[in-house]
C-alpha cells in the first residue's frame, strides 16, 4: 500500500477532497477512535486537565477528549495543531470544542513552558521525517518538535503519540529525537506483526514535586504500562548498561586495556609477563 | 481562539524564544465572539495554578473587557464554602472570560518581533515562512 507520507507534504495531500475522506471514513473514524482511548488509557489523567492534539487534524480525537465522562477524569479541554488548512475547514464545520491553530509542529511548538498536563498526537509524527524543501532537514524538524513539547508540557506531565514509521530507520530516529530532548521515552506496539500493528511512543517529562506513588511510576517510563495486561516490557537498558561497562576496558591505558592487549600479544606466541596485582596499577608520586 | 489559550500563546519566531516580550501577544482589530461551554469547575481550578495573570489582566484591558482585580482569584474561593460543592460567581465569571470569550477574526503581534499572526474564524495562523523559523 503506498503511504501518504511519500506523495506529497500535509498540507497538500490533506487537500478538501483528502481532508472529506479521512473524516468520514467510518472505518477510519473508528481506528482513529480506539487509537485515541488507547493513548488516554496510556495518558491516565485523574482531573480535567489541559491537552495539546498535534496533528489534530479534523478534530476526531479532540471530540473524544472533550466526551470523556467525570467517572473518568474527564473532560478534557484541548488546544490542536495542524498543518492543513482543509482538515481545520473540516473541523470547523463539525463544530469541535477545542481550539484550532495552524501551525506546522516541525517548526516548533509555541507555547510558554509548562502550559500543558498533557500531550496526544495521533497519525502524526511520522510526517516530521520527510523534508520537503531543502533548508531542512528531518533531523532538525523533529528536534524542534521534541524541544518545544518538552518545554511546553508540564513538570509530570505525558505525551502519547501514536506514529506510523516506514521502516526502522525513522521510528529510531524519533525515539532518538524525544530521548535527546530531555524525555523519558518507551514505545508501546500493540498487535506486533500483524497488519494492524500499531507503535506509540509513550513519553513522561520527569519533576520534583508529584507526591505520592505517581512519583515513583513516572519516573521510569516502563511504569505507565504498570497493571495493564497484553503488555511485554523490552528493556534494552540493562544491556546497555553492560555494553558501557565493557567499553571501560576500551578506554588506552586503563588496566582492562593492558590485560586485553597482552591476552592478544599471548595469543601471537609472544613472551608476554603473567598478570599480577600490580598489572596497571598507578605509581606512587615519587616526591 | 479562546482567551485561555491566549494565555499559554508565545510567538513562534526561534529569536524571540527567550525574550519575555514575545508573551502575551497582543490582540489587534479583534472582533470578540463568545461561545456557550458547559462549566467545568475541576478544569478551572487545575489550569488557575498556571495561569499568568497579568497577561489576562493586561489582554482584558487591550479588548476592552471590564478591569480585573489585581491578584488572581483564591482557589478556594471557587467553590461555595457550604459545603454544597456548588460554583460561585468568581468561577462563573472566569469561565465566561477565559472559555466562552474568544477572539473570531483580527490579528496577534508580538511585543518583541512585531509579526503579526492572522486570526480567521477563530483559527490562527502560525505558520512561518521558512527563514523566520
Amino acid at each position: 500500500m503506498s503511504r501518504p507520507e511519500d506523495l506529497l507534504p500535509p498540507d497538500l495531500f490533506y487537500n478538501d477532497v483528502e481532508s472529506r475522506k479521512y473524516t468520514t471514513n467510518s472505518r477510519i473514524k473508528n481506528i482513529q477512535a480506539s487509537m485515541t482511548n488507547r493513548a488516554l488509557e496510556l495518558l491516565d489523567l485523574r482531573s480535567p486537565s489541559l491537552i495539546l492534539d498535534l496533528g489534530c487534524g479534523s478534530g476526531l480525537s479532540g471530540e473524544i477528549l472533550s466526551e470523556v465522562e467525570p467517572e473518568e477524569g474527564g473532560p478534557h479541554t484541548w488546544i490542536g495543531m495542524d498543518i492543513s488548512a482543509s482538515m481545520l475547514g473540516q473541523a470547523l464545520d463539525r463544530d469541535v470544542d477545542g481550539d484550532l491553530m495552524l501551525a506546522d509542529i516541525g517548526q516548533g511548538v509555541p507555547f510558554r513552558p509548562g502550559s500543558f498536563d498533557a500531550a496526544i498526537s495521533i497519525s502524526a509524527i511520522q510526517w516530521l521525517c520527510n523534508a520537503e524543501s531543502s533548508d531542512v532537514t528531518p533531523e532538525g524538524r523533529l528536534k524542534r518538535f521534541f524541544d518545544g513539547l518538552y518545554a511546553s508540557l508540564r513538570r509530570g506531565g505525558r505525551a502519547v503519540c501514536q506514529f506510523y514509521p516506514k521502516n526502522k530507520l525513522q521510528r529510531n530516529m524519533i525515539s532518538a529525537a524525544a530521548v535527546k530532548a530531555g524525555f523519558g521515552a518507551g514505545i508501546l506496539e500493540d498487535d506486533p506483526g500483524t497488519k494492524s500493528e500499531k507503535l506509540y511512543l509513550v513519553l513522561t517529562v520527569g519533576g520534583g514535586d508529584l507526591g505520592r506513588e505517581e512519583a515513583a511510576t513516572s519516573r521510569d517510563i516502563t511504569g505507565v504500562v504498570n497493571g495493564m495486561t497484553d503488555v511485554d516490557i523490552q528493556d534494552a537498558r540493562r544491556k546497555k548498561d553492560q555494553r558501557s561497562r565493557m567499553d571501560k576496558s576500551r578506554v588506552k591505558g586503563s588496566k582492562g586495556w593492558i590485560i586485553r592487549k597482552k591476552d592478544q600479544m599471548e595469543k601471537q606466541g609472544k613472551v608476554v609477563k603473567a598478570n599480577s596485582k600490580y598489572t596497571g596499577r598507578k605509581r606512587k608520586i615519587a616526591f | 481562539m479562546k482567551l485561555l489559550t491566549l494565555n499559554f500563546l508565545t510567538c513562534a519566531r526561534k529569536a524571540c524564544k527567550q525574550e519575555p516580550a514575545a508573551f502575551p501577544l497582543h490582540p489587534r482589530d479583534a472582533e470578540l465572539e463568545r461561545v456557550e461551554m458547559e462549566l467545568n469547575p475541576e478544569f478551572l481550578v487545575n489550569v488557575l495554578p498556571r495561569l499568568e495573570w497579568k497577561a489576562v489582566r493586561s489582554l482584558g484591558d487591550e479588548l476592552g473587557l471590564p478591569t480585573l482585580p489585581e491578584q488572581p482569584p483564591n482557589p478556594e474561593d471557587l467553590m461555595e464554602k457550604d459545603g454544597s460543592n456548588e460554583p460561585t460567581q468568581t468561577l462563573k465569571d472566569l469561565h465566561a472570560l477565559l472559555v466562552e470569550t474568544s477572539v473570531a477574526n483580527g490579528k496577534l503581534v508580538c511585543g518583541h518581533c512585531g509579526h503579526e499572526y492572522a486570526v480567521k474564524e477563530g483559527i490562527a495562523n502560525f505558520l512561518l515562512p521558512s527563514h523566520l523559523v
